[in-house]
Formats: C-alpha cells, structure tokens, sequence
C-alpha cells in the first residue's frame, strides 16, 4: 500500500516536473524563514542614510532603501513574519472551518441551509474590504490581521467540507457504518473528515498564497504591520514613492519575493490535487 | 409561457431574500462603528479644540446617552433618509463625497471587467480547444502567475515601465491631468461624458489614463475567468451533449459555440459575479497605487485619519453594491439556464 | 452499385488503442463484423469487453486518447478508417446516426429540443428555420410523442428519461441515415419504458429499411431485439449467431458461461454457474417450520408512511417476513423500494406506522438512536453500488470488522478470527483482507459487503439490488454466494431488486409497490405466471424474455 502510494507519487512528480520544483521551493522558504534572519549580514532595521537608494550591487544584491537599509536582508526578514501570519490564518480557518461544514454537511436541514446561506453572503462580499473594517474594528495590531484573514478565509473552508461531506453522507459506506452501529458524532469524526482531509490539504496550500497576498496587501495600505518592522507589504509601500523617478528594486524584489512565494504555494497545491485525485490513481 | 414576468419574479424573489444580508451589513458596520476606539461623537464634534460641554451636546444629538437597541433604530433611520453622517477630511455629507466618486471607481472596475472579460473567455476556450497543447501550457502558467503578482505590485512596475521607462503612459495620477477640461458631469463616467461632450481629445486622454489601472486590475482577476472557462469549456467538451452534436453531423463551429460554449458561460457567469466583487476589494490598493480620485481611496484616506464616517459608508456602499450585482448575475443566470426555476 | 446481398457495414480486423498513463492498452483486438442492409446486429458482452468502444471506433467518435490502429470500416463502398474529417462530418447524422445511453445528458440542457432536432435536419439539408421546425414536429410525432406542437419547445429537463430518448431518436432518424448505432440505449430507463423505447427503435428501423447495431449488456434485450448476435470478450469477437442459435448451442466457453449466467423465467439459482469449479453445491432448503400460534413473524411492517414534504413516498405499507424466508420487493424508481428498505434498517425514520422485529417495535426508535439497540446486530444491509459502500480509506479487513467491533465488541485475535472466518463463507480470499477497496475488483467488493453485513450474524439481511452495478457472470455467482449463504445461516432476506429475474428465482414471495403502495403480493411463481393486476402484467411484460430451448 505504501509502496503503490509511494509509486503513484513519483509518477505525479516525474510527470509534472513543476509540482517537484515547487514543492522543494516551498521546503527552501520555510528553511529560509526559520533561519535566514541568521544567515543575512545586515541589520534590517538599523538605516545608513549615506548609502541610500543604491540600485542593486555585489555589495547589496537587491539595493539599498531611502534609509540605506539592505533590500535583501529585509525581504528575508520579512519571510518569517509573512509566513508566519498567513500560516496561523490558514490553520485556524482550517480547523473551525472543517468542523463547521462537515457537522453543516452532514446534518443538512434547518442549520445547513442557514450557514449555507451566511457563507454565499460573505463570500460573495468583497472580502478585502470585510478585512479591512475588522481590523479597523479590532484595533490595528498584527494579531489583528491574521484573525481577520482567518475569517475571510472560513466561508472557502466552510463551503469546501461542506460539499465534500455533502456528496458522502449518504453514500453505502457511510450507512454502513451506521448499520454497523456507529452513532452521527463518530461517523462524522472518524468516518467522513478522514475522507475530506486530504482534499482540504489541497485548500490549505492555495489558501496560504492567497493569505499572503491578503495579509500583505492590508499592511500595503498602512494596517497591521506598522513600519520600520520588515514586511513585503510595507516595503512595497515605502518603495511606491520611488516608482516615478525610477527606483525599481524598492518594489520589484518584495513583490518578486511575494509573487513567488505565492506561485509556490498554488504550484504546490495544484500538484497535491493531482496526487489526491482518485481518478488519477490506479 | 411569459419569460419576463418569470425573470422579473424571479428577481424580487432574490432581493427579498437578500435584504437579511443587507440588514446584516447594516448591523455590523452599526457595531463597526459603536466599537471603534475613540468616540464617535469627538469625531463628529466641530474641531479639534472643542470643549467637554460641546461633545456632551453631540453625544445627545446622536442619541449616544441612549441604550444600544435605540441607538441601532436611530442610526437604521438615520440611514433610512440617506444620512450617513459628515466626512471630518472633507468636511462634506458622506453620502454626497460617496456619490461624488462613486462613477470614478465603478468606470475603472467595469473597464477592468470587460478587459478581463475580452482576454480571458477567449484563451480559456481557446486552451480547452487545444487541451495539453503548448497553447494551454501557456495559458495556465500566465494564469498560475497572474494570481501570484498582488495588484500594487503589478501596477507600479506597469508604472515604471510604461510611464518611467518608455513615457508612453500619462502621469500615473487621477482620472485625467489637470490641465485638460472635464467635461459637463452626465453620467460621472468620464468616458461616456466626454462622448456625450462629443470631445474625442478628452476621451482620448481619459482613456490613456484608465489604461494602466485597468490592465493592473484585469490582469489578477483575469486567472480564475480564463480558469473557469477552460474548465468548463473542458467538461462541455466531454460531455454527452456534444458527442450527440457531433453524431448528427454539425460543423466543429456550431458544437462548440452552440453546444459547448453556450454551456460553458454559465459557470464563468456564476464566477464573474465573485470576481466583481474581489475587484471591489481590489479597488482599495489600485486606487491608492494610482491615486485614483474613487470611493475606496476616499475611505482609505479616512481610515488612516480614523475618520470612521465615510468607512461605514464605504462599506455600507460596497454591501449594497454587492447585493445588487448578485441580482443581476442571478436574473442573468435565470435568463441563460432554463433549468432554474422560480423557488 | 453494391451486390444485393452486400453487407452495409463491413468491419474487418478492428484494432482500437488508448493512450493511458499505465502505456497503451488495446481495447479492441481484431474485430470482424458485417452488418446487411436491413438487418439488426447485436453486440452483447460485459464491461471491458470493447463494445461501446468499437461502435465509437465506428462512427470515428473515440475520445482523443484512443486511436484506430489498424483495419478497416468498409460503409458504402469506403473505408471509414481512412475517410477524412469532412467525410466523416457529412455522414454522421446523414448516414450513420447514434443514439446514447442516459438520453437525458445526451440532450443540450439550455436548447429546446426543437431547436436540437432542426440542428440535426439543418447540419445536412438546406432549409429555413421555419421549415425545419415544422419536420420536428412531425419526427416528435412519429416517435410517439403526444402533442408535439407543444413538446417542441420544452427543454430536456422538462421531460421523462423515455422522452428525452424518443428525441434522441428523432434526431438521429432525421436525415434518414441507413445505419443506426444504438449503444445501451435503455440503461437507466424503466422496465415498461425500456419496452416502449426499444420497440419504437425497431418499428422505425423496420419502417425505413435501416440497419442497427445495438450494444447492450442485456442478452434477454438483445434476443428480442437482433436478427444476429456478436458476443464480444477482451476486444475480441468469440461467437456470432442468431439468437436462437447462440442461446440453444453456444459455441465458445465464454458464451456459455454469459448464457448461463443470465437468468430467464426457468432459471435455478443453482443453474447460473455452469462451470463445475466456481459453482458452489446448495445446501438444500431446510423445510418451513410453521411458527407456533400466536408467535410473532419475525419482521412485520404495519401501514408504513413516508412523506417529504407533500409528498409521500412509502404510503401505507405493511408486509410481513417469517424467519429464513425471502421477501422480494420489486417496483419501478420512484415506486419506494429503497426508502422502504432504509427504514426497515433503521437508517432513516418513517413519518408514520410500526414496524415490529420479532414482536418488539422498533419503528419509534429514532433512527439516530437506534445504534444502540440490541437489534442492531440483527438488521444488517448489503448496498447497491459495491465501490461505493466501503470506505475509502478502510482495508477490506476493516471494513468487514468494524460492526464486529461496535456491536459484537470483539478485538485482538477473537476479532481476526472472525473476519476470516466472514471473509471464507463468502469466498474471499484472506490475502486479499489487507487491500483497499480501489485494488479490489466490483465481484471482490461485493463479497466484502456481504461478509460486513453478516458477519454478526443478523436475522434479517436486507438486499439493495444488491447485483445491479454487476456484470451478469459476477451477479451469477453474487447471487449464488447469497442463496447459499441463506440456507447456511437461515437468514431471512428482504430482496430489493428491479429485475423481475432475479427476484423470481431468489425470493419465495414477491411484493410489487408502484408509487409507494402495494398493488399485488403472492407466492412469486403463481404471481409471475398469472399476474392479478394490470400493472404486474405490464412489469412482466416487459421482461426481454428469450426463448428457452
């Protein structure tokens, strides 16, 4: 059995070359985030007014900023904090949101139809606007943010179980298991969410690109993360006052930092859909 | 069989039921407002050196002193006669500055739509068409990294390209340069009032300046339309339907607009519904990145100078935006699919 | 131009490969087939055998991955294999037309299927709109479909299954093509409906001189309905002979098995497995104990109801089963089978009437709590569809042992014990016990199901058409595995079953509901030779019978 998953792995990876590079790219920045702060030489924080907005040179591979600080250092600074806040997002909406919509599509009836309704509502709401009033609300700290991007993220998770549970709970093996004397809460715990996981794992991998972009754009517009502290968003925001006279480097390499980031993730969760596809398996 | 009547039923049907949502988002931007830090009726007091008996004055004014159940009825009437309170930045009613920039942003967001619209339903046929073909390789990479480049980003390196680099697009600022007559506010959609005006030069240069956040907004939201045409335009491909069109002999045109395509639309219209509304969200960062003169810069600028009036307007403004454009989805899905029927 | 006696359709040596992620893999090797003008074909074999593939192959209709490798389709003096894009457009529909299973998908959701009717006129005549529009509604007419002036602009999903077939139909006669290729055309369709489409087929095809191939899983459909049969197997073509022939003296081994297998009026359990090695001897029938008076039946069902919303689904029905009986209960969809054996089981809850085990009423115990009865164990149910009734992620081992854990509160080696010794009554080999259901083949499955249901040792087991997601040898020796089974046991079954066959020849008694009620019940041969009401009549009527020799 582990030996043919094993098999069907490689197969996936050899045949779709993109979802290996993605997968080791994905390895390498979490590498990155947990001890890059230790691998770089300078100090994101501290500024040298003197060596200000330097274009990208052997000294600083990604240029220096208005405040002389290196580009480069800060991006890998930042990994960890950006990482980290879309991460805790994605997770906690995972949990909450597994556990909504199984119990929601297993239920059916009255409270389905319910919370069904209040997740077309909120998914249908412009979400980035809906983040922003919340962190406003809650008050503009970091936490703040990664509560606000869990809740905007709990409408895909809730709707996701929801329509996994929903096409299983009738299915034989699921009365089975009641005929087999196993009560709603245990059928739904150790039946029905094993089934639904891995498919969700798929979600949690692109759900963390689209975090990142979220969490990152709030902080773009001055909310959560507050400066000097090192962020893609904040950097991009500092480096858009540079743009018009040609000071590319502010913004080109925490956007390309975000950009592949994000990329990685989604290559990842699309290979991972196609690992888990069981018409894809023998 | 009266198929207006149908689509009309239909379409109270929907604003019925969706009147809970908007009484939900009038519910939460009430909380919205009565949690914020700070008091609202120091905002709403006329400077900022005015006395203790003042703000006392305001708080009654606006029913304040109250317990929180009256305050939320006062508040629904105040809303109910379009009062949304008074913009500290501005000075002016919030609803008016609303409708003042409201063509601003919805004009860049449908530019946007048709664009993403234009490229995107055109590829994504075109890559189920030739499905595994380099043409489909393409075409979902350039989707894969469309989504990956957040909107600020992209949209200041268009800036550095196109109007550092080449000098080919007008000074990345507002709606139209300064030195360029506006013309008489019809629509408040520049591109039709400079149509209407019959002044070409106008239009020419509103339409240069729209260009850039437009092609900025259309790019990310222009993966998941192609995504879903060419998934959909995949399984309309597959199905029986089409094999059933083949077997009667129609030309490979009429199977797929006909038979396929036709089919297809309906998701990507379901989609596009969504899209509008992420665009709406979007708006937020193109809009600062191009200073453009719309609602959401407006409530961002407020926002960061915690003036809360114009944000719960904002919001309120974006909700019912929302459900409106769900309506029309709705009754437009009504009008594509025989299928629905009235609940 | 062609020899009067010249075939119409001439396929010679067919090979047919598909391009799979496990390499290529010939789905058709080397099929030769004719068929004459006029005459009907049959192509009978079970799944995989590469009908529905070379009827495809036929009409150059193949998925993408699959590729015509060699041979060739002579059709009115050319070889379709070499024919170009165009040419193969101008006959489709012209001259070699298709009807489909699952009629309903085969239909353009958002068209009329007027407008899809006068696509079919159009694609090969020139003719306005208006002219198209009035030849559909003479095609609806001829396919026997009622006021087509006002049928004509209905969408396919405002129509019956049978219906949206008949349109088929018309669609493919439209442009009088002189070959119809008909693949599976009544799957999914009702006993009655399955009679009414097929012989609606037939009196067109006969009317218009056109000849048929059709592909079928049903050798009883197929003997009724062709003048000749192919039985293919594994891409190939074993036997061909008129029906008569081919059922009284199959040639090849494999026609004789698929013969045998198929039930008909006569068969005997113990008949449909004619090879000496995979029949299991029957233990006989151990003789009818009449209950003492005054003791319970063993299940009986009083004036069960069950409504959704307006509707009621089970209205008022009452049966009754003795121990080691077997009950069938037979019924169009829609008639309420399914929901009334759910309840039985306890999944779901009626919304009215009792239902008494062994004296004890079990009906008021919610469904949700029902678990926790000691009656659970004795109430067991083998499901329809055997992949889907296991759990993915559980190893037949498992699967079979989690009622024995949750009911009959084994473990360790008792547990193991007793799964293989479930796992031997019904025939699986115990190496097989540590698969997954997706490495196990449909026959293995269902033998799974069967040894989860019993293996604590219920009384009453109740048989969801327990064989129709089955190929016929596979049903054969299912079916043979369950009469044995109860025998051994002295189970009592509740039988649910489409198939009037089937139920004929396993159950002592018969039950037929048509729209949740009862119409007539009896001892299952006097009701299958002498049906009371109408409506029996017409279910037995339309059983595809073929001549027994």
């Amino acid at each position: 059995m582990i030996a043919a998953q094993a098999r069907h792995v490689g197969w996936v990876l050899r045949s779709n070359p993109i979802t290996a590079v993605a997968a080791v790219a994905a390895t390498l920045l979490c590498f990155i985030a947990l001890i890059g702060p230790s691998i770089v030489s300078y100090d994101p924080i501290a500024s040298d007014v003197a060596s200000a907005l330097q274009p990208p040179s052997a000294a600083h591979w990604a240029g220096t900023d208005q405040l002389g600080r290196d580009v480069l250092a800060r991006i890998v600074y930042a990994a960890r904090l950006d990482l980290a806040i879309a991460a805790s997002a994605v997770f906690l909406s995972f949990i909450v949101g597994a556990l909504i919509g199984s119990v929601c599509g297993y239920a059916g009836g009255r409270i389905d139809r319910f919370v069904g309704r209040l997740v077309d509502v909120l998914m249908a709401f412009p979400l980035f606007v809906l983040a922003m009033a919340m962190v406003v609300a809650l008050g503009n700290r970091v936490e703040n943010i990664v509560i606000a991007t869990a809740i905007i993220n709990l409408p895909f998770y809730i709707r996701f179980a929801r329509a996994e549970v929903n096409v299983r709970r009738d299915a034989g093996w699921v009365e089975a298991a009641r005929a087999g004397g196993e009560g709603h809460l245990a059928i739904v715990l150790r039946f029905l969410l094993p089934n639904v996981l891995p498919a969700m794992a798929v979600q949690i991998s692109l759900n963390l690109g689209w975090a990142i972009l979220n969490a990152a754009g709030l902080s773009f517009i001055g909310l959560g993360v507050k400066a000097p502290t090192p962020e893609w968003g904040i950097m991009v925001a500092e480096g858009a006052r540079f743009i018009s006279t040609g000071k590319w480097w502010l913004v080109a390499f925490p956007g390309l930092a975000l950009m592949l980031t994000v990329l990685c993730f989604n290559l990842l969760g699309d290979g991972l859909r196609d690992i888990l596809d069981p018409r894809m398996r023998t | 069989m009266s198929g207006l009547g149908h689509t009309a039923k239909r379409a109270g049907q929907r604003l019925v039921t969706s009147l809970p949502a908007l009484f939900g988002v009038l519910v939460f931007t009430f909380v919205l407002m009565r949690v914020l830090p700070g008091d609202p009726a120091v905002f709403f007091a006329s400077g900022p050196n005015s006395s203790q008996e003042d703000i006392e004055m305001i708080r009654r004014q606006m029913g304040l002193d109250k317990p929180l159940p009256t305050q939320l009825v006062l508040y629904l009437y105040d809303i109910g006669r379009g009062n949304l309170g008074r913009s500290l930045i501005t000075g002016q009613p919030v609803l008016s500055d609303l409708r003042e920039r409201l063509p601003a942003s919805l004009e860049l967001t449908f530019a946007a739509l048709i664009l993403a619209l234009g490229a995107a339903i055109p590829l994504g046929v075109f890559a189920a068409l030739r499905a595994n073909s380099l043409i489909d390789h393409a075409v979902r990479f350039f989707c894969s990294l469309g989504v990956c480049v957040p909107t600020f980003v992209s949209g200041l390196l268009l800036i550095y390209a196109f109007y550092y680099l080449w000098g080919i697009a007008p000074d990345p600022t507002g709606r139209i340069d300064i030195f360029t007559s506006q013309p008489t506010r019809v629509t408040g959609f520049l591109l039709i009032d400079y149509l209407i005006a019959g002044d070409l030069d106008g239009w020419a240069a509103a339409f240069r300046q729209i260009l850039l956040p437009a092609i900025t907004m259309a790019l990310f939201v222009m993966a998941p339309l192609a995504r879903m045409t060419r998934a959909a335009m995949l399984a309309s491909l597959g199905s029986d339907f089409v094999r059933t069109a083949r077997s009667i002999g129609l030309s490979d045109w009429r199977v797929i607009v006909v038979y396929a395509l036709r089919n297809a639309i309906l998701p990507v219209l379901t989609i596009t519904g969504i899209v509008f509304s992420t665009m709406l969200g979007a708006n937020v960062l193109v809009e600062k990145v191009f200073s453009w003169p719309g609602v959401a810069s407006y409530a961002l600028d407020a926002l960061l100078a915690s003036d809360y009036a114009p944000v719960q307007g904002f919001v309120l403004l974006m909700a019912s935006i929302f459900v409106l454009v769900n309506l029309v989805v709705d009754v437009l899905y009504g009008m594509a699919d025989p299928r629905v029927t009235v609940e | 131009m062609t020899a009067p006696d010249a075939p119409l359709l001439a396929v010679e040596d067919l090979h047919v490969t598909f391009t799979t992620r496990r390499g290529l893999v010939e789905a058709v090797r080397g099929v030769n087939l004719s068929v004459a003008p006029g005459r009907t074909l049959g192509i009978v074999g079970e799944s995989g055998s590469g009908k529905t593939v070379t009827a495809y192959a036929i009409t150059r209709l193949l998925d993408s991955s699959g590729r015509i490798t060699k041979g060739r389709i002579q059709f009115q003096g050319m070889d379709l294999v070499q024919a170009p894009t165009r040419t193969m457009r101008a006959l489709h529909g012209a001259a070699i037309s298709m009807i489909f299973q699952n009629p309903r998908a085969a239909l353009n959701p958002v068209r009329t299927v007027g407008l899809q009717i006068a696509d079919a006129l159009r694609a090969h005549r020139t003719m306005t709109a208006a002219q198209a529009r009035k030849r559909a509604i003479e095609l609806l007419d001829e396919v026997r479909i009622r006021e087509p002036e006002k049928r004509i602009d209905a969408y396919p999903h405002e129509l019956s299954g049978g219906m949206c077939q008949r349109v088929v139909i018309a669609m493919a006669i439209a442009c009088e093509p002189a070959l119809l290729i008909a693949d599976e055309p009544t799957t999914g369709l009702d006993v009655t409906t399955q009679k009414t489409v097929m012989d609606l087929v037939a009196r067109i095809t006969a009317e218009r001189n056109m000849s048929v191939l059709l592909i079928t899983h049903d050798l009883g459909l197929a003997a009724k309905y062709c003048q000749d049969i192919v039985v293919m197997e594994q891409g190939h073509v074993v036997e061909r002979a008129p029906p008569l022939r081919l059922f009284s003296d199959p040639q090849h081994a494999y026609t004789r098995r698929l013969v045998a297998a198929s039930p008909t009026a006569t068969s005997r359990v113990e008949d449909l497995v004619p090879d000496a090695s995979l029949a299991v001897p029957l233990p006989p029938l151990r003789p009818k104990t009449k209950p003492a008076p005054g003791t319970a039946p063993l299940l009986e069902v009083q004036n069960l109801v069950k409504r959704y919303g307006e509707t009621a689904a089970v209205d008022g029905v009452s049966l009754t089963i003795a121990a080691g009986e077997s009950v069938g209960l037979v019924g169009e969809s829609g008639s309420g089978k399914s929901t009334i054996s759910r309840m039985i089981c306890r999944l779901i809850d009626p919304t009215g009437g009792d239902i008494l085990f062994d004296g004890e009423a079990i009906g008021s115990i919610a469904a949700r709590e029902f678990h926790r009865s000691p009656l659970r164990r004795e109430i067991q149910i083998v499901f329809q569809d055997p992949h889907e009734s296991l759990n993915p992620r559980f190893s037949a081992f498992d699967s079979i042992a989690h009622p024995l854990r949750r009911l009959g509160g084994l473990a360790g080696d008792a547990l193991k014990a007793r799964v293989e010794d479930c796992a031997k009554k019904v025939g699986l080999p115990l190496d097989l016990l540590d698969r997954f259901p997706h490495q196990l083949s449909g026959g293995q499955k269902a033998r799974v199901g069967i040894a989860r249901a019993i293996s604590v040792g219920p009384r009453l087991l109740v048989l969801d058409e327990p064989t129709a997601a089955l190929d016929v040898s596979i049903q054969a020796v299912t079916l043979q595995l369950l009469e044995r089974l109860r025998r051994e046991e002295n189970l009592a079954f509740l039988f649910v079953s489409h198939d009037l066959n089937v139920v004929r020849m396993m159950c002592e008694r018969t039950i037929v509901l048509q729209n949740g009620r009862i119409v007539e019940e009896g001892q299952s041969r006097a009701l299958f030779d002498a049906p009371a009401t109408d409506y029996t009549r017409e279910l037995v009527a339309a059983i595809p019978m073929r001549e027994v020799a």
